[in-house]
């Protein structure tokens, strides 16, 4: 008999139901493939919860409108592809500057420029790292399956209110548009990062960018009591503009540090059979469904072959690699681009030499034969 | 069966895909199995050929596409000529005998139904097509109750199109045991 | 609530160069609010790039000074999520209607109840003199060493064009018209547009030859006159003053109201 809370539905939906579980008000977005069943399904169940949903005349207006939202007290999203992912760069850079909580959903098709809108790649992992111009730090999360689509979506909506940053969930074509089971945990089930909102009260001096003493800034929701300045360029702790060079280099320290410093409290991931393995697969996203298919066929045939399926990309987690592949005699990265997981896993680990690329860029998803072959060429038996 | 891995083919409009979810849906909703159900995005759902991929299993799925399918639905022609090499050897093909004229030896059960004129001629509606073809392939594989599959159309379609698509539904079954191929 | 209540005093004397037309428009700005009796608290400044845009640090509002062009946008998600606010939106030519250009039509298309707020000196000022969409043709600017062959939007027909429900026109030399025109805007249910013609002396002044800022006042006196006036008639080249566009159309936010109320019936 159905359960009332399974649900067979895609990706991009499973998304939208984790946004909802973890109180999403508003969202504002542009269409764009393979991400519009985001905005479509968002149109319709927003409003049935009072929510605000508005299609914007482009990713760049779709940003800034959620920012100005989410200062008045929304939670709030947009989902996009890589092309409306360039155009968002800009109002993300003011998102991480003003340290304003938002969630951004990438649903990544093959680049660069219009590339291959309907068909999938992993190509955007690095700009979503370095995307916006000057440094910062940036949380990004990934995830293969639905159930960890919802989770990584209610995860998004708690660290970015808990650090109050943007959070970027790099789902991928495969994973967005893929039916399969979800269940939709209870009420409850799963632990939702309300706002922190000052306790200060009316009349009393607010300053609304000076770091609690365990990093947090309590938030006042625009049209509170409290009136203050936002602006993207160096500000003080009340808001306003300042090139006093102690004032930039302080800024600027907390905004990577309150992310860098807690890499392994951010980090989410999975691992099968990592115990014993030589062979240590490393991936993440839709590609991480054909490792572990390679894993779960080849264990029982004798190899000692793991999965690493890492679910935080950004920050990334190095520690938590170089650990886990101690033993490991040798690495393959599994992925849909170049090579840009492969960089930071040969910078994670103590002998990258050791480390592989297993990967497709023609925009055909990655298949479990693509990875065996190059296993049999790393272990030097052919193909 | 533990895993069947299904190709629905056919050309944008004669509801492959919808057929698709609908089967899959199913399985996981009212008989608890498993199910991936993807599909090829683009040009080819409005219009040209098209190809949605399912597999129903009682344990986890993880890749989600599928390369050999143990039972491939061919509707039109070009769908046929496409993607008739790919069976599993031993697989069951299933095509309408008012749009493919099967050429090709493949090792597979061919089931060449007449699918199409026999909804034309008993109910009139092309729109329930693709559910026939949904009858005669779960009489065939066995993989669904047809009562799932009710359930799935009564949450999905207005009550008074639901006893059009049962009949839809009981005549691919029908199909298959009095056509014989 | 006097006006120096509405400002933030501490960041005076502000940076704007002497002779400079926008802090008459603060000021004409600020005689409205507090002649509608506003609170402080229900006033969203939103703001993007440029001289005009630094505005928003002046005043005792929630500011939001935001991205170059990117204000109606940023005040679009302000408004959708708190409707019951006031949003007012300075930007500059440029600001408006070279990169923000787009965001303004759209903004005026969904009639969305901001109040923005052209200060059209027709010079990119912050970066020191370069053309903007309304220097028009034939003028000078640092990137235009032989002259500008680009023509010039007229804002108040792009904004009527666009859909916008109160379209208006004024200049840092009619005051006290500048302070009426802003309070109707203010009040205004839908999308709003003034445009306010305010000199640069320093770069489009200089530039143009077109002498001290009292002089660039002395022009706006002698080139505009009101709407349909007699003068019109006779000097085409006039520029008209006044309210263009004041009708009553459905809000957005209002209209979203009753998506909501839709959607919550489940029709």
């Amino acid at each position: 008999m159905k359960t009332e809370n399974i649900k067979f539905i895609q990706g991009n939906e499973a998304c939208v139901e984790g946004a909802l579980y973890a109180g999403l008000d508003f969202f504002a977005g542009y269409p764009i493939t393979p991400s519009t069943e985001i905005a479509e399904l968002l149109s319709r169940r927003l409003p049935q919860k009072g929510g605000k949903f508005i299609q914007m005349e482009d990713e760049i207006a779709s940003m800034s409108a959620i920012i100005g939202a989410s200062l008045t007290g929304s939670k709030v999203m947009t989902a996009t592809s890589g092309p409306g992912f360039s155009l968002m760069q800009e109002a993300l850079g003011y998102a991480i500057m003003t340290e304003i909580p938002c969630v951004i959903v990438n649903v990544q098709r093959g680049g660069p420029s219009t590339g291959i809108p309907t068909h999938v790649s992993q190509g955007d992992v690095n700009q979503t790292r370095w995307g916006t111009h000057g440094d910062h730090a940036i949380v990004a999360l990934t995830a293969s399956n639905h159930q960890d689509v919802f989770e990584t979506t209610v995860e998004a909506f708690n660290i970015s209110e808990t650090y109050r940053t943007p959070v970027v969930l790099l789902y991928d074509e495969v994973v967005g548009h893929m039916r399969e089971r979800l269940r939709v945990p209870e009420t409850g089930e799963l632990p939702l990062a309300e706002r922190l909102r000052t306790s200060v009260s009316e009349g009393v001096d607010y300053h609304p960018y000076l770091p609690r003493e365990d990093g947090r800034l309590p938030m006042s929701d625009f049209g509170g009591v409290h009136r203050y300045n936002v602006t993207g360029l160096f500000h003080d702790m009340w808001g306003f503009p300042s090139d006093n060079p102690k004032v930039v280099h302080g800024l600027l320290r907390h905004l990577v540090d309150k992310i860098q410093n807690n890499v392994n409290q951010i980090a989410r991931f999975k691992e099968f059979y990592l115990e014993d393995a030589e062979c240590i697969l490393i991936s993440y996203g839709s590609s991480a469904r054909s490792a572990r298919h390679v894993v779960e066929y080849l264990r029982p045939r004798g190899e000692r072959i793991g999965l690493l399926e890492l679910q935080t990309l950004w920050p990334f987690p190095h520690d938590i690699v170089n650990e886990k592949c101690a033993n490991a005699k040798y690495m393959v990265v599994v992925e849909m681009n170049m090579g840009q997981i492969l960089r930071e896993v040969k910078r994670a680990v103590k002998n990258p030499e050791r480390v592989f690329l297993a990967n497709r860029i023609d925009g055909v998803f990655i298949a479990p034969r693509d990875i065996r072959d190059i296993l049999r060429i790393i272990q030097g038996k052919g193909v | 069966m533990e895993r069947c891995r299904l190709v629905f083919s056919g050309s944008g409009g004669q509801g492959v895909i919808t057929a698709a979810v609908i089967l899959s849906e199913a399985a996981v909703l009212y008989e608890n199995m498993n199910a991936v159900q993807s599909q090829a995005y683009g040009p080819a759902a409005r219009g040209g050929a098209t190809r949605s991929d399912i597999i129903i299993s009682e344990s986890n799925i993880n890749f989600p596409k599928v390369i050999q399918p143990n039972v491939l639905i061919c509707l039109t022609q070009e769908a046929y000529n496409t993607f008739c090499n790919i069976i599993r050897p031993g697989g069951l093909l299933i095509t309408d005998t008012r749009f493919v004229k099967t050429e090709k030896k493949v090792d597979a059960q061919q089931k060449e139904l007449p699918m199409y004129v026999n909804v034309m001629e008993k109910i009139g509606k092309p729109i329930v097509f693709n559910i026939c073809m949904l009858g005669a392939v779960i009489r065939l594989t066995d993989l669904v109750e047809p009562e799932s599959i009710m359930k799935v159309l009564e949450n999905r379609i207005p009550s008074d199109f639901l006893e059009m698509n049962r009949k839809a539904l009981e005549l691919g079954m029908e199909l298959t045991e009095t056509i014989k191929s | 609530m006097a006006i120096k209540d509405y400002i933030r005093e501490r960041f005076f004397p502000h940076i704007w160069c002497p002779g400079c037309g926008h802090g008459t428009v603060l000021n004409s700005l600020l005689r409205t609010v507090s002649q509608l009796g506003m609170s402080r608290n229900e006033i969203v400044m939103v703001s993007g790039i440029g001289c005009s845009s630094r505005i928003s640090g002046y005043v005792d509002f929630h500011t939001l000074h935001t991205l170059h062009g990117r204000a109606l946008a940023f005040a679009t998600g302000v408004k959708l999520s708190r409707p019951e606010l006031n949003l007012i939106v300075p930007m500059g030519d440029g600001d408006a209607l070279a990169i923000g250009g787009n965001h303004f039509i759209h903004a005026a298309r969904r009639n969305i109840d901001l109040t923005a707020i052209v200060m059209n000196n027709r010079i990119y000022g912050m970066t020191g003199g370069q053309y903007s969409p309304l220097s028009g043709h034939g003028t000078l600017a640092t990137t235009a060493p032989y002259t500008n062959i680009d023509y010039a939007f007229d804002t108040v027909e792009l904004a009527t064009a666009a859909g916008a429900s109160f379209v208006a026109r004024s200049t840092t030399y009619h005051v006290q018209q500048l302070a009426k025109i802003l309070k109707q805007a203010i009040l205004h249910e839908g999308f709003s547009v003034v445009e306010v013609l305010t000199q640069c002396p320093t770069y489009f002044g200089r530039k143009n030859r077109l002498g001290s800022a009292a002089d660039m006042m002395e022009d706006y006196k002698n080139n505009t006159t009101p709407i349909g006036s007699k003068a019109k008639k006779e000097n085409p080249d006039l520029i008209e003053r006044g309210v263009f566009v004041q009708k009553e159309i459905p809000e957005y936010c209002s209209e979203y109201d009753k998506i909501i109320e839709r959607a919550m019936k489940g029709k």
